[in-house]
């Protein structure tokens, strides 16, 4: 995979004594939507925090731009352009819309951006926009993953990771958030996604990763993926 | 068969959430019976609600046909039901035989040291943990503080084990030799209820199933029926329609 913006090889992680990751290896290839989904407890929220740097990866290679960053703290992976829109928001509820926007622009790499980077998230999310003096807390669901998503973007990023899109949100949110997706993968952006929602992960992505308790389970174009009874298995055991 | 562990139209509320809602199904004896479901679904607060560390809302537990319902978890402990947990809890600083001699203690016969100690060796063998009996409990790997979690609840001579996420964190090896060790126990005569989310091992281990999905009870059956249940599937992979709906929209 030449193309692949990020590579991920054998990455391995846990928390204190209990491993959960015993081995996942993916690449998102530039320009494309990865998705990987997997079961609870499957792992998929720890690969994203060991390859981002919010844990310590145990073992494993995190290669980002043709550079090892598997060692990096996440402020610097993010100042590179690896960025996490982390599960459940992760908000700022206290702080205006705008403030929580330039939080994800802390870094030089955001700052620099700044002017422009918040036209393009307005621009997405007009929404935003109109409320930008509003605190984050009193937002609905769907409002709160569209500022989580714009305060990601803010940071000027070269991945975007984005960890249960769609999870707890009304259906219309969804479709919203899935053509906001579309748009910045048609503009270019790199993403990679994990997604509660099997289908619809395969219904917007170029290639699946699968992985049950701790390990890739199988991989492919969503096509292909979503005809198997493996998945099931998958998730199931049977 | 006997229902040993009945639970009638089981509910709890935190706040506003409701974790268990009207819960109703039973363990027979000698039963491996599998609760699975997708985080949140209610599972552990379940084995809380069974044990009393919380006491229903409403609904009854009913053991061996005594009603239980929201007793002490030491007195629940006599009723010969025992319990391990999600995140093991050994008494650090004591032995491996110390801490099983507790369950032992403390279980169901309320056994004299002497006698506890006979019953801890025999839990100890049960697990594989016979030649790490004076080791400090906090010197065992993970792989080790699960078999003593599961040797300190064994000792309490149990006709009911509650069994939370004891494969979580195991490696194949220690998986399979947990699982034989679950199926020596069940031999023995202790009925299983187990929460686990390494599917593969729980739907082989199983007789039954019961599936929770938002404190309710989706399905229950043998695994291969809950496995290919709709509502189990759509539980565990998402709504088809919201994709179809998504491709239909553009």
């Amino acid at each position: 995979m030449g193309d692949a913006l990020l590579e991920v090889e054998a990455l391995a992680a846990g928390y204190g004594e209990v491993q959960v990751l015993w081995g996942v290896s993916l690449a998102a290839p530039r320009g494309r939507l990865t998705t990987l989904v997997g079961a609870n407890g499957a792992g998929k929220t720890t690969t994203l925090k060991a390859l981002v740097g919010t844990i310590a990866p145990w073992g494993g290679r995190v290669v980002f731009q043709g550079d090892d960053v598997t060692r990096l703290p996440a402020h610097a992976k993010a100042a590179r352009g690896l960025v996490l829109v982390p599960e459940g928001r992760q908000l700022f509820s206290a702080m205006t819309v705008e403030e929580n926007l330039e939080m994800g622009a802390f870094s030089r790499r955001g700052a620099h951006k700044y002017a422009n980077s918040l036209e393009r998230v307005f621009t997405l999310f007009p929404r935003l926009k109109e409320r930008r003096r509003q605190k984050a807390g009193t937002f609905s669901g769907g409002e709160q993953q569209m500022l989580a998503i714009a305060r990601g973007l803010m940071t000027d990023p070269e991945l975007l990771i984005i960890d249960e899109l769609s999870l707890g949100l009304a259906p219309v949110v969804v479709y919203q958030l899935f053509g906001t997706l579309k748009t910045l993968k048609d503009a270019g952006l790199t993403i990679l996604l994990v997604e509660q929602n099997v289908h619809l992960a395969f219904a917007v992505s170029d290639h699946a990763y699968v992985i049950a308790e701790g390990r890739l389970f199988t991989e492919g174009p969503p096509a292909a993926l979503a005809a198997m009874p493996e998945i099931r298995q998958a998730y199931l055991g049977l | 068969m006997t229902a040993l562990l009945d639970i009638e139209g089981l509910s709890k509320n935190f706040g506003g959430v409701r974790a268990v809602q009207r819960l109703s199904f039973a363990v027979h004896e000698r039963e491996i019976l599998g609760l699975i479901g997708p985080n949140g679904a209610g599972k552990s607060t379940l084995f809380n609600l069974i044990n009393g560390v919380f006491a229903p809302d409403e609904g009854r537990v009913r053991f061996r046909g005594i009603d239980i319902t929201g007793e002490a978890p030491y007195r629940v402990a006599r009723h010969g039901l025992a319990r391990t947990h999600q995140i093991v809890q050994p008494l650090a600083n004591m032995s491996v035989l110390d801490n099983c001699m507790v369950g032992a203690c403390f279980g169901r016969e309320n056994l004299p040291l002497a006698r506890a100690e006979v019953v801890a060796r025999e839990a100890a063998v049960v697990v594989g943990l016979e030649d790490r009996l004076s080791a400090p409990a906090a010197q065992l790997t993970i792989a080790g503080k699960k078999r003593l979690e599961l040797a300190r609840a064994l000792a309490a001579r149990p006709m009911l084990l509650l069994l939370d996420e004891v494969l979580a964190g195991l490696n194949p090896t220690e998986i399979e030799r947990m699982i034989g060790t679950i199926r020596s126990i069940r031999e023995r005569g202790v009925a299983i209820l187990i929460i686990e989310h390494v599917m593969q091992a729980i739907m082989g281990l199983s007789d039954r199933i019961v599936v929770l999905n938002s404190g309710q009870k989706l399905a229950e059956g043998a695994p291969a029926e809950v496995a290919n249940d709709p509502g189990v599937i759509e539980a565990y992979l998402g709504d088809p329609a919201l994709a179809a709906a998504l491709h239909a929209g553009g």
